[in-house]
């Protein structure tokens, strides 16, 4: 469909802001191997060091980067299957917010007045703007989807007897899952810490932001997630020349994300005081419980791609695999979900280690812990993007992709290099390998005391990973760029491709109506944190304390020694 | 959705229960548990290494930017510790190696595990927390060795 100039434009910040950035987030992410693996033994390389480098990419790639995607690929899922634009209020307003928030985030990372990583934990202090600017980049990406809903309803009452699109029905399971996860977050950053930062408030409670983080945290993967799977559901199988082999299961797996999302964030808090052993073990249950939709995705897509296989003559238990449209420039999209699939086997498997209650002891925050959410989040998901991004920059601004061999071999560059990365961080964790460390000025340097050999060559691994993957990224910023800076050949238009399903189901009305999903999820999230907030009051106390990153002394103190000495009399 | 979409549904979940059935039979025949709750009082910010029998200490351990107090602890092979851990500061991570404890110390709350050391050695414990700066250099130790 053709579209307003507004929404193109929109559309094409939406793709071109959060690309420029993630150059920065990619390059930061190849030097952390680096430093890691101990050819680096500084604390800085070309004026950003270790920690404020792995903020970046951080806050870049897993917030900045995957909101966009999430809130321009849902514009385009909207606007494909509904044939209508959200209102101009909804995606102006919603892309400005977004835009100031990165770049508020951004100059603060660059001159190092936010470098308490991604996941903010206080009593490490930011600049107080940091918080604002994350604020607004989830606020806009919320506008978004009020939009949406008006275009959706406009769309229902002409359509009355039609089913909702799948690609719709996931973008609505994500963003209202969203919607409910960042509240605690919004809490978090503006009552608590924006407050606290600015120096109006002195003490706080540690555990209680941490609880608040992580109720956000959690849902925030799926929310990176699900636009992938939306792809994978209704994309893949016919860009790979099969059929949905079933549209129903792909409703009850959206849905199912709906109600499990949200109350499993305790899980990143197995080895913290205040939470109850019991929540932990029940939280261990429902973590379980949100990978059988995750089961069901490798199931369906799985038997979507056999059936491709086999359209394209594969013969065989194994032989369909061959067939796939494997390094087909014409087709290149299939390579980056594939890629991204394979990838994902061992990212969902690794993750049922983390949710195993006790065994996440062996592995809490060790290097296996990035090992395996880079098989997640820089696999599936980072793909999708990836692939995605340069496929819809090139329909919406109607240029032809630049240098499309690239493009095709990108994807399996990628996998190799996160496969490596992957292997190398896990095996280093299961030995104690830190995460967040800059172990090249001490654990992997010799000259220092701490040294330690039998990092040496996990780190090194998770090295030539990481350096193949910054090969692949350079070669798609050439692609993108190239295309993004060419001349229009074409009439801007929205579309997608659009899978058909392999059997009319027989709509089951429960898959059709979100109603009673959103209010399982908001009974199962009070069940899981009501306790663990009685829980947080009965262990723990706020405590003043402020510390910057570089310097151990209190600036609680400081701020009121300073004022005991102003009120003195003279 | 069809016999065999059912099917995987229904033996994804066997393997979990399986799994979930390991947790429990490691939790309650082994006692493999995670870390124990303390209600937070302030006399915890003091650090301090206790052996209150032949075979059995309490280890108070305090984290800070950034260094463990105590940074070396002395215990005798074959002893069980418990050990209560906090921060003075903001959060840090408590991993010794070669064993199952892995905690976090975080302000205004305590964490609490136990563990036997049986064999002889030293164990190096890692802050595997981001804790600023100087977060690379914060290391102890566990010396498991005769004390008298």
């Amino acid at each position: 469909m053709t579209i307003s100039d507004s929404y193109r434009k929109t559309i094409l910040t939406g793709l071109f802001m959060p690309m420029t950035l993630f150059i920065l987030g990619a390059y930061n992410g190849v030097m952390q191997t680096l430093y890691r693996a101990g050819v680096i033994n500084q604390n800085e390389v070309a004026g950003i060091n270790y920690y404020q480098g792995l903020t970046m990419h951080g806050v870049i790639n897993a917030i900045v980067l995957t909101t966009f995607f999430a809130v321009v690929f849902g514009h385009v899922t909207m606007s494909h299957y509904l044939k209508k634009e959200p209102p101009k209020w909804s995606y102006k307003i919603s892309m400005v917010l977004m835009v100031a928030g990165t770049i508020i985030d951004t100059v603060l990372m660059i001159l190092g007045k936010a470098q308490a990583l991604y996941t903010f934990y206080a009593p490490l202090k930011n600049s107080p703007l940091f918080y604002l600017g994350t604020s607004l980049l989830i606020v806009g990406s919320w506008i978004a989807f009020f939009g949406w809903i008006q275009v959706y309803t406009a769309w229902r009452k002409e359509n009355r007897e039609r089913k909702m699109p799948i690609a719709v029905l996931g973008t609505f399971v994500n963003f209202t899952m969203w919607f409910i996860a960042s509240i605690p977050v919004a809490y978090e950053s503006l009552v608590i810490l924006l407050p606290w930062s600015a120096g109006w408030t002195n003490d706080v409670n540690v555990p209680l932001t941490r609880m608040l983080f992580w109720m956000f945290g959690h849902p925030l993967v799926y929310f990176w997630l699900l636009p992938a799977y939306i792809a994978f559901y209704t994309i893949l199988p016919k860009v790979s020349g099969g059929k949905l082999y079933s549209g129903n299961a792909a409703r009850l797996a959206f849905l199912l994300f709906l109600i499990l999302s949200t109350p499993v964030g305790v899980h990143h808090q197995f080895s913290e005081p205040v939470m109850g052993q019991g929540t932990k073990l029940w939280v261990s249950i429902l973590t379980y419980a949100v990978s059988i939709p995750s089961f069901m995705t490798a199931f369906t897509v799985g038997a979507s791609l056999e059936l491709a296989g086999r359209k394209r003559g594969g013969k065989g238990l194994f032989g369909w695999m061959g067939k796939l449209p494997w390094f087909q420039s014409g087709n290149y999209l299939v390579g980056y979900f594939l890629s991204g699939l394979l990838l994902f086997i061992f990212g969902g498997l690794s993750g049922i280690v983390n949710a195993s209650y006790a065994l996440n002891q062996m592995v809490h925050n060790t290097g296996w812990v990035p090992g395996h959410f880079h098989m997640t989040v820089a696999g599936p998901v980072l793909l999708v993007i990836l692939g995605m991004s340069i496929y819809m920059y090139s329909k919406v601004a109607g240029k032809r992709i630049r240098f499309l061999t690239i493009v095709t071999i990108v994807p399996y560059i990628w996998m190799i290099g996160v496969a490596l990365l992957s292997h190398g961080l896990m095996a280093g964790g299961l030995m104690g390998e830190p995460r967040r460390t800059n172990l090249g000025m001490t654990y992997t340097n010799p000259q220092s005391d701490l040294f330690n050999s039998h990092w040496i060559p996990s780190t090194s691994m998770a090295m030539i990973g990481g350096i193949l993957m910054g090969v692949a990224a350079l070669l798609y910023f050439i692609s993108f760029f190239a295309t993004a800076l060419s001349k229009k050949t074409a009439v801007p238009q929205i579309e997608l491709p659009e899978a058909e399903e392999l059997h009319e189901e027989r709509p089951v009305r429960l898959l059709h109506n979100m109603r009673p999903w959103i209010i399982a999820s908001v009974v199962l999230t009070l069940i899981t944190y009501v306790p663990s907030l009685q829980n947080v009051f009965k262990y723990s106390k706020p405590v003043p304390g402020k510390f910057s990153t570089d310097s151990p002394v209190n600036e609680t103190n400081i701020h009121n020694n300073k004022t005991a000495a102003d009120e003195k009399p003279d | 959705m069809n016999k065999y979409e059912i099917k995987a549904i229904i033996l994804s979940s066997a393997v979990l229960a399986i799994f979930f059935f390991a947790i429990l039979y490691n939790l309650f025949a082994r006692k493999i548990d995670v870390p124990a709750c303390i209600p937070y009082d302030a006399a915890f910010q003091q650090s301090a290494v206790k052996k209150t029998d032949d075979k059995h200490y309490e280890v108070y351990v305090i984290a800070k930017m950034w260094t463990f107090d105590p940074a070396e602890i002395v215990v005798d092979p074959g002893s069980t510790v418990d050990f209560y851990l906090s921060s003075a500061d903001v959060v840090h991570g408590f991993d010794i190696e070669n064993t199952s404890v892995n905690m976090m110390a975080v302000p205004g709350a305590i964490n609490k595990v136990t563990v036997q050391f049986n064999d002889y050695g030293t164990y190096r414990i890692v802050c595997h927390e981001y804790c600023g700066a100087g977060h690379h250099n914060m290391m102890g130790k566990v010396m498991v060795m005769p004390t008298n």
